[in-house]
């Protein structure tokens, strides 16, 4: 992003807020605060320092003032962007702007759903376009089931290569104490689910979970001496494609090849150079996109790609190292949950799932049906 | 002075007509759709309507199951005019529809219980079967 400082940015907390199925009558800003205690915790630094607010559900017409109200703080700088499940990748884009023009010192990026306890339903207002809603498309599922007949057309990509990324974000989800599946997943179970939009079986798609958390930002020269080690905003890059799938340019390409290339300006680096992989699953047909799209394979070689357990543990690229929106839990907008996994990838904090000598990692968030997309580039201190 | 008739309004009484409508943006030299105030090509605010020959393609397709129900099939089809919308293709089994299809424009006009208060809305079915 044009005008950002490589580094001058850094996420120096992380932290979930409960996942799964939270109790009873907890709210998303509930869990927005919990997850904003949890990652001040996480870093040493106390609610009365927070003077950035950056936050989005679904499920709060007004959140910045439901959140600011809920915490007793009235902060100098605050952004709702609300882009669909990216949203917290342009958030982080927008602090790291913010704390460089000196517009607030601590910003926290919040989220907070509770769409599997209210229903999905209840979770996000229904829109109606008069141009789609005849059709009955089931969304997102439908337009996203729509992009990827024409890669399977155009790319010769199979059901069994979805399934692929399915069983791979499982593998990773079962390394995950936090994950909401633990149970194995195979290519032909994933095949013989129940099929919800040729060719997406419920297994190609991602859980309907509750969940929130947050991440605490600060100025790099700020960002030492606290609990943890800073992880650095080495590059982001954000493109906005459109709204509705009939609009989508290319249902094979999605601005990540735009917000790539911007993010790895920005961090003078290269995909080869990028060492963990966290990329906004809502489908196992984005896993494929991004791959492609950010540079990681050839255009309409991700099917291929992904076959072999290439992206597994163990295997040569690490991909979606949490289990994923697929595994893991996925409450409507996922992408704040890319930065967590992220952060303590860099931190050498995974456990069964930690990637060896991790340095670089990319959370790509997507939003909307493939409309908006936000790459952020993190790194640990050694590389600045 | 009478209100001016929205982009949607006078889509839709071209469909009460039996006829499938779009804009032409003669700044972008292209057409134009869905129907709207300002052509994001260019920004001029001059859109012509044309009607469409009613011959299109179909770009990619799904079958939706619903929770109750039987499956059906959504789909976007490029019209020979240069533009893409979301419709159905009927007469024809639903995983049937195939990339690359000709189909030919159909008015549908809901009945039943949503008679009246649902507007038509444009289907395709397969070109060959209309001759």
């Amino acid at each position: 992003m044009n005008g950002l400082v490589r580094g001058g940015a850094a996420i120096v907390g992380a932290a979930e807020s409960d996942l799964g199925h939270v109790a009873d009558g907890l709210n998303p800003i509930d869990l927005m605060a919990q997850g904003i205690a949890r990652a001040l915790d996480d870093c040493g630094l106390g609610l009365r320092d927070v003077d950035g607010l950056f936050c989005a559900t679904t499920q709060a017409r007004t959140s910045g003032l439901s959140l600011s109200e809920y915490l007793g703080i009235s902060p100098a700088y605050i952004d709702t962007t609300i882009l669909g499940g990216s949203s917290f990748e342009f958030h982080v884009a927008h602090a790291a702007a913010a704390l460089q023009l000196g517009l607030c010192r601590v910003a926290v990026v919040a989220y907070g759903s509770t769409q599997r306890s209210v229903g999905r339903r209840q979770a996000s207002v229904r829109e109606v376009n008069p141009y789609e809603t005849p059709f009955r498309p089931f969304l997102p599922p439908t337009a996203y089931a729509l992009a990827a007949s024409r890669h399977m057309h155009e790319f010769g990509t199979t059901r069994e290569q979805l399934a692929a990324v399915a069983v791979a974000a499982r593998q990773w989800a079962l390394l995950n104490p936090a994950a909401w599946e633990k149970k194995p997943l195979t290519i032909p179970e994933v095949l013989a689910a129940r099929m919800i939009s040729y060719p997406f079986t419920v297994r190609d798609i991602c859980l309907v979970t509750d969940g929130g958390g947050a991440i605490v930002m600060t100025a790099a020269e700020r960002a030492g001496g606290l609990k943890k080690p800073p992880v650095y905003v080495l590059g982001c890059g954000a493109a906005i494609t459109h709204a509705s799938i009939s609009s989508m340019p290319d249902l094979t390409v999605t601005g990540a090849v735009e917000s790539g290339r911007q993010a790895y300006a920005m961090a003078g680096l290269k995909a080869a150079e990028v060492d963990v992989l966290e990329l906004y699953d809502a489908f196992t047909l984005n896993t494929i996109l991004f791959l492609e799209d950010l540079g990681f394979c050839p255009k309409g070689e991700g099917g291929r790609f992904v076959e072999g357990g290439r992206i597994t543990p163990g295997g040569a690229l690490p991909v979606n190292t949490n289990g994923g929106g697929l595994s893991y839990c996925h409450p409507g907008m996922y992408g704040l949950f890319l930065l967590i996994e992220a952060v303590r990838q860099l931190r050498g904090e995974c456990g069964a799932r930690q990637v060896p000598q991790a340095e670089t990692a990319i959370a790509h968030g997507n939003g909307g049906v493939l409309s908006s997309q936000s790459t952020v580039i993190l790194g640990t201190g050694a590389t600045l | 002075m009478p209100e001016p008739l929205s982009p949607l309004a006078i889509y839709q009484a071209h469909l009460e007509k039996g006829e499938l409508a779009y804009q032409w943006s003669p700044a972008a030299g292209r057409a134009v759709f869905y129907p709207r105030v300002v052509c994001p090509f260019t920004g001029s605010t001059a859109l012509e309507w044309r009607v469409a020959s009613g011959l299109g393609t179909v770009h990619a397709t799904t079958v939706t199951h619903p929770a109750q129900g039987e499956p059906y099939n959504v789909v976007l089809i490029d019209c020979d005019e240069g533009f893409r919308l979301m419709s159905r293709v009927g007469d024809i089994d639903p995983m049937a529809v195939r990339i690359g299809m000709r189909v030919r424009f159909r008015v549908h006009r809901p009945t039943g219980d949503k008679a009246g208060d649902e507007p038509p809305y444009p289907v395709f079915v397969p070109a060959e079967a209309m001759s």
